[in-house]
């Protein structure tokens, strides 16, 4: 039997995965394990096999995701710590036929800029909010986020949240799912590849709703970790989400075109 | 000859905006501009322009409206009032590091804090010496009638874009208020999305494919990259400053004194400086029309004709005179005479200051 070389099995008819076309070259500053990558990754993807390239402007926070536009290969925009919504608002109506997305954490759109992100909402702004919840700053050093569960440890909240003296977490999405100006509004995950089909197939939907001009925001949260900021190996962090995140920000669909379905 | 109309220069302004050929108005109610936003709901720019208005859930987030679609290549503006602009100053500073062209105007009330509805000069120093943080600078027109007001909108929307800068038409609420003769220039059409991606290919419109993405931002984290992007902001301000001085001498030809002001403190000024002549006593006024870039050489070239005074007057405890006394550098004197906190001088006192402060003081 003849020797199979590299050459036999390098072929085009062979490829089962590539490298994202609209990822750039850049090496991603996010920690290893971190979800960041892969909601990038799908993202792009959904973005590429829409045939959007051409037509997308996207908008990247504050946070572990500034540099967004480092490695998302299309014209970006990056806003203000919080104000992602209203810069996305401001391109939409200036392009409407523009595809327009924000992709935001925890911090920076449940926090800081609650008040865009209910406004733009609430005004049924025509875009897709990416939301990525990972109960923690990241970027900063692990400090306590509106997101971070009862009793959890953060640099802010070293003895865990007192929801006492610091607040309850904030469900913002079942928040913006209230609204009449939200289309589309459901709650994924990564952490598996089941997961990731699923959160993929979730931001299709929200990108086919603005290309098909449905009425109002398309808003896609992703439950996340950040081994780094809750101080574990990528696996029990990604187990750690699944006990403890998962009952508290339940998976799957709350609102489809325009009708609660949760 | 242009349209002629009896309007409030807010008014004058919002009409300006549509005729200018703006595409977008983002705003948020504030006494005393609140006419601006109103004025463009009730004309309804879409149906006439396709321009865009939309009245923001706050200041912060107006002016980052403004951010996105003026870095997308569209002529958009905002307005407000003094604690309203206080609230724009993070996006303003966004703005100034991602070089973005846009127009914005601040009808001045008294502060600080809420302060007073009625007419300021208090936030020169916020406009001028740059409000947010970081080092930069914007263009900063001063109208002193309802005309300029009109006007400063085109010239405001041009300059915005020559240096991709903010252009603020820094105003007050007697200019903001008062009703006056404007002739309105006519209606230029608003730029087509093919020209607009001709002429801005920095503007995020989406990226062709093969080509080059663009990017909107005022983030480096490489330090040496960020400090050689503020020497190309400081190169263009030195251009701005070289380019861009605009004022206006009144009576400074046998001037031994001048006045020198603007807004409507330069109106106010105009007639003491006759009250003045009445008297025998020679002053000139200098009316600033750019407050940065400051006319700097203009004050040293009345300097020369040997000037022996200059009497800022300004709404304000004194903010313009320190760039008058810089711009002096001691080869006169200078002083200071304004009312603040909302009230307006009268020609009469600002006349008396002159003889006394500084003439006699």
């Amino acid at each position: 039997m003849a020797e199979i070389t590299l050459e036999d099995i390098i072929k085009p008819e062979n490829l089962v995965y590539e490298k994202t076309r609209l990822m750039t070259d850049k090496e991603l500053s996010y920690c290893p394990g971190c979800g960041h990558g892969t909601a990038h990754r799908i993202t792009m993807e959904v973005i590429d096999e829409l045939g959007l390239e051409e037509n997308t402007i996207g908008v990247a926070p504050v946070g572990c995701s500034v540099l967004a536009y480092e490695f998302m290969n299309i014209d970006m925009t990056q806003a203000a710590h919080g104000r992602a919504p209203a810069v996305a608002t401001g391109i939409k109506r200036v392009w409407p036929d523009k595809i327009v997305f924000t992709y935001q954490g925890d911090g920076d759109l449940a926090a800081i800029g609650t008040g865009e992100t209910i406004h733009a909402c609430n005004r049924g702004e025509k875009i897709v909010i990416i939301f990525i919840n990972n109960g923690i700053y990241g970027m900063t050093g692990g400090q306590m986020a509106p997101t971070t569960l009862p009793g959890m440890k953060s640099s802010t909240s070293p003895y865990g949240r007192d929801v006492e003296t610091m607040g309850n977490p904030l469900k913002i999405t079942e928040l913006v799912a209230q609204l009449p100006g939200t289309y589309f509004v459901t709650r994924q995950a990564v952490h598996t590849p089941a997961a990731v089909r699923k959160a993929k197939k979730a931001i299709r939907k929200a990108f086919e709703n603005q290309r098909d001009n449905k009425p109002g925001v398309s808003f896609v949260e992703i439950v996340s970790n950040c081994n780094s900021g809750w101080k574990m190996t990528p696996i029990d962090a990604n187990n750690w989400m699944v006990d403890n995140m998962f009952p508290f920000y339940p998976m799957g669909d709350i609102k489809v075109d325009g009708v609660m379905v949760k | 000859m242009g349209e002629l109309k009896l309007m409030k220069g807010n008014e004058a302004m919002a009409e300006a905006a549509i005729r200018a050929g703006a595409d977008a108005y983002f705003g948020y109610p504030i006494t005393p501009q609140s006419e601006v936003i109103e004025y463009l709901m009730a004309e309804k720019p879409f149906e006439r322009t396709g321009m865009v208005v939309l009245q923001a859930e706050s200041e912060v987030a107006a002016i980052n409206m403004v951010y996105g679609a003026g870095g997308s290549g569209k002529r958009v503006m905002t307005s407000s009032s003094s604690p309203g602009v206080s609230l724009k100053q993070e996006g303003l500073s966004y703005i100034a590091g991602s070089e973005i062209p846009c127009l914005y105007a601040n009808v001045v009330r008294g502060g600080p804090g809420l302060g007073t509805i009625q007419p300021s000069q208090a936030d020169y120093f916020q406009s001028v010496k740059g409000g947010g943080h970081g080092d930069y600078k914007q263009i900063v027109l001063a109208p002193a009638s309802v005309q300029e007001m009109a006007d400063f909108v085109k010239l405001g929307f041009d300059l915005a874009f020559k240096y991709r800068i903010a252009v603020l038409i820094l105003s007050d609420g007697v200019i903001g208020q008062m009703m006056e003769k404007v002739e309105l220039f006519d209606q230029v059409p608003r730029m087509t999305d093919a020209e607009i991606k001709e002429k801005y290919p920095w503007a995020t419109t989406g990226k062709a494919k093969g080509t080059e993405r663009r990017i909107i931002t005022s983030l480096d984290l490489d330090s040496l990259k960020m400090e050689k992007h503020n020497h190309h902001l400081q190169a263009k301000y030195k251009l701005i400053t070289e380019n861009e001085v605009r004022f206006e001498l009144i009576g400074c030809e046998d001037a031994e004194y001048v006045f020198v002001a603007y807004g409507s403190s330069a109106r106010i000024a105009q007639k003491s400086m006759q009250l003045a002549r009445k008297k025998g006593i020679k002053v000139g006024l200098l009316r600033l029309i750019t407050l940065f870039p400051f006319p700097t050489k203009q004050i040293q070239t009345l300097c020369d004709q040997g000037i022996k005074g200059f009497l800022a007057v300004e709404m304000s405890a004194g903010q313009m005179v320190e760039d008058v006394q810089l711009s002096v550098n001691g080869r006169a004197k200078v002083a200071h005479y304004g009312r603040f906190g909302g009230i307006v001088h009268s020609p009469e006192e600002v006349e008396l200051a002159l003889e006394q402060i500084l003439i006699g003081g």
